[in-house]
């Protein structure tokens, strides 16, 4: 029970774990953006160079790194069959019986897998695996802070989402201990069919939502004792400072993204 | 010198199912000085822990006048800015450590109060340092709440609230569900806000030997105040506390059945080593001597 990880953390202390939250979520969204931009094979190529640039910046092992990968294999490989037999173009590569493979489709489907796979890598380096989750909550509430103006209730989805971080371990934990005690009486929920199997773990929801319940109200109560009246007025203890690095890595992205669309101008070799 | 807290002619009654109101403190008046120790008992239902959520106006009362430092808080004219600093002043420490946290890292947790009151960033961090520090709790400022034991996500919890700077702090039974070691911990930090930092204490229990620390017990039954005196007076009267299903501490009632047996034993004997010397005296007087403890 001590072991909850919540989102993939790593532990660590690179460039990329000392960044400004702020930034990590900007510098995320940028990357996403700059692996669309991607045209040409060396543009791809480059996109792929620095990927592994990052996943070096962030010293988190890349074994860790590809695990992470492993839930989108299926996504990845329907992408592949789709586009491979699908994609009609004019070089045929094989033309048996109702199977028409062409270069085309077999060079789109290999950059979706290439952006994919940057996609969840970048997103990984820049957030979940380099930012613990408070850290983040605070850098979505601090980013989004000016859509206050439109009503947004940001402060409200930071507070939700950092209650909810702090609840989920005791709620599993408790879950654990009504599924005990359920057991104990001779409950069962490991034999028997998908519904009977469903049936067993109402009366595990049943004290687990009526004890939420009781830890809601009484957790308002506590936090209506501690003053809490809403974002309004409210001061932090941690201020978030931009560092050199953050503006300095913000910057590189930025020409990350123009080095793209150059060489996709310059060096067009197999343009899709 | 007026007293610190004020309560007149308290009523207040819920609303029960089918439309009932169950009355819950009926014509409660009590006072408390500035920087006293007192106890609150009862047996469940008394209305002690309503008592304590009127004291910061969680709950409003249905009549009656509570008075805080001077300020009638029961005034329907009470703007809210008065509000949050009755709710300053009156820090409040509840019996589940794990639903009063709020944030996922210990100093978080304890910054989170004098974050709501607007306090700057400089001033919360020494405020959240001092206030581990005061709970011995600084080592562990960067650790998640869900790791601590019960015992020290109280002491936590109490971090938080002494971070706000309350002139009280009300208990509400947090000791009940600690271990020994984290109800200890617990108490002596009670005494010590209490002895050291003049913070009146008001605590709600029905630990008997708890009760015995304080400087005056308010005995609470069924909404009325049953008895007030200091922990001596109290206790020394385990017949009237039995008639509404209370005892007196274990010690203090051995003493008792002594002197009921007719064996002279003096003194009030509320913990257990003055219930030992008391024995000690009562035997040396009757021509009963001890061999030293082997060690």
């Amino acid at each position: 029970m001590t072991s909850i990880t919540l989102g993939q953390y790593f532990p660590g202390n690179s460039l990329l774990h000392r960044l400004d939250p702020r930034f990590k979520i900007v510098l995320a969204v940028l990357y996403i953006t700059a692996s669309f931009l991607c045209k040409s094979i060396w543009s791809f190529a480059a996109l792929a160079l620095s990927a592994v640039v990052l996943i070096l910046i962030s010293r988190i092992p890349p074994s860790f790194v590809l695990r992470g990968l492993r839930p989108i294999l299926f996504i990845m490989l329907f992408t592949v069959v789709l586009n491979v037999f699908l994609t009609r173009g004019e070089t045929l590569l094989i033309d048996f019986w109702i199977i028409h493979i062409y270069l085309e489709g077999v060079l789109t489907a290999l950059s979706m897998v290439l952006r994919i796979t940057v996609i969840i890598i970048g997103t990984g380096m820049f957030l979940t695996y380099t930012t613990t989750p408070i850290a983040l909550t605070d850098g979505i509430e601090r980013l989004f802070s000016p859509l206050k103006v439109f009503h947004l209730p940001v402060h409200e989805f930071a507070m939700m989402m950092t209650i909810a971080l702090r609840f989920i371990p005791i709620l599993i934990e408790e879950t654990e201990k009504i599924m005990a005690a359920q057991k104990a009486r001779g409950a069962d929920f490991s034999t028997g069919s998908l519904m009977q199997r469903a049936k067993a773990l109402i009366p595990i929801l049943v004290p687990l939502f009526v004890s939420a319940f009781r830890r809601a109200d009484e957790l308002a109560v506590a936090m209506e004792c501690r003053c809490y009246r809403g974002g309004e007025g409210r001061t932090r203890m941690t201020v978030l400072h931009a560092t050199a690095a953050d503006w300095v890595m913000l910057a590189a992205m930025i020409l990350f993204g123009a080095v793209l669309l150059l060489i996709n101008r310059f060096a067009p070799g197999f343009a899709l | 010198m007026e007293p610190f807290i004020q309560v007149e002619q308290l009523n207040y009654a819920y609303d029960e199912d089918g439309g009932q109101r169950r009355r819950v403190l009926r014509d409660l008046s009590f006072s408390v000085e500035r920087g006293e120790y007192v106890a609150i008992l009862g047996h469940n239902g008394s209305g002690k822990s309503t008592l304590a959520k009127l004291l910061n106006l969680i709950l409003t009362p249905d009549s009656g006048k509570i008075i805080i430092a001077g300020r009638e808080i029961t005034d329907p004219n009470l703007t809210e800015d008065e509000l949050y600093e009755v709710r300053r002043r009156m820090g409040m420490v509840f019996q589940n450590p794990d639903n009063q946290l709020v944030a996922t890292i210990v100093e978080e947790d304890v910054a989170f109060g004098p974050e709501n009151l607007g306090v700057p960033s400089e001033e919360i961090r020494r405020r959240v340092d001092e206030a581990l520090a005061l709970v011995g709790m600084t080592k562990y400022a960067h650790h998640e709440p869900h790791r601590l034991s019960g015992g020290q996500k109280q002491r936590v919890a109490i971090a938080g609230i002494i971070a706000m700077l309350p002139d009280c702090i009300i208990f509400d039974e947090s000791t009940a569900m600690l271990d020994p070691m984290g109800r200890r911990d617990v108490l002596r930090i009670m005494d010590n806000l209490n002895r050291e930092r003049g913070i009146t204490v008001l605590t709600i229990t029905h630990y008997m030997n708890e009760a015995a620390r304080a400087d005056r017990v308010l005995v609470l039954n069924d909404g009325e105040l049953y008895m007030q005196g200091t922990p001596a007076e109290i206790f020394s009267h385990p017949d009237r506390l039995a008639a509404i299903g209370l005892d007196v501490p274990q010690c203090t009632d051995l003493v008792h059945q002594l002197r009921d047996a007719g064996i002279a034993v003096e003194g009030d004997c509320l913990t257990p080593a003055q219930c030992a010397d008391a024995i000690c005296a009562a035997c040396a007087a009757s021509g009963i001597t001890f061999a030293p403890p082997r060690t």
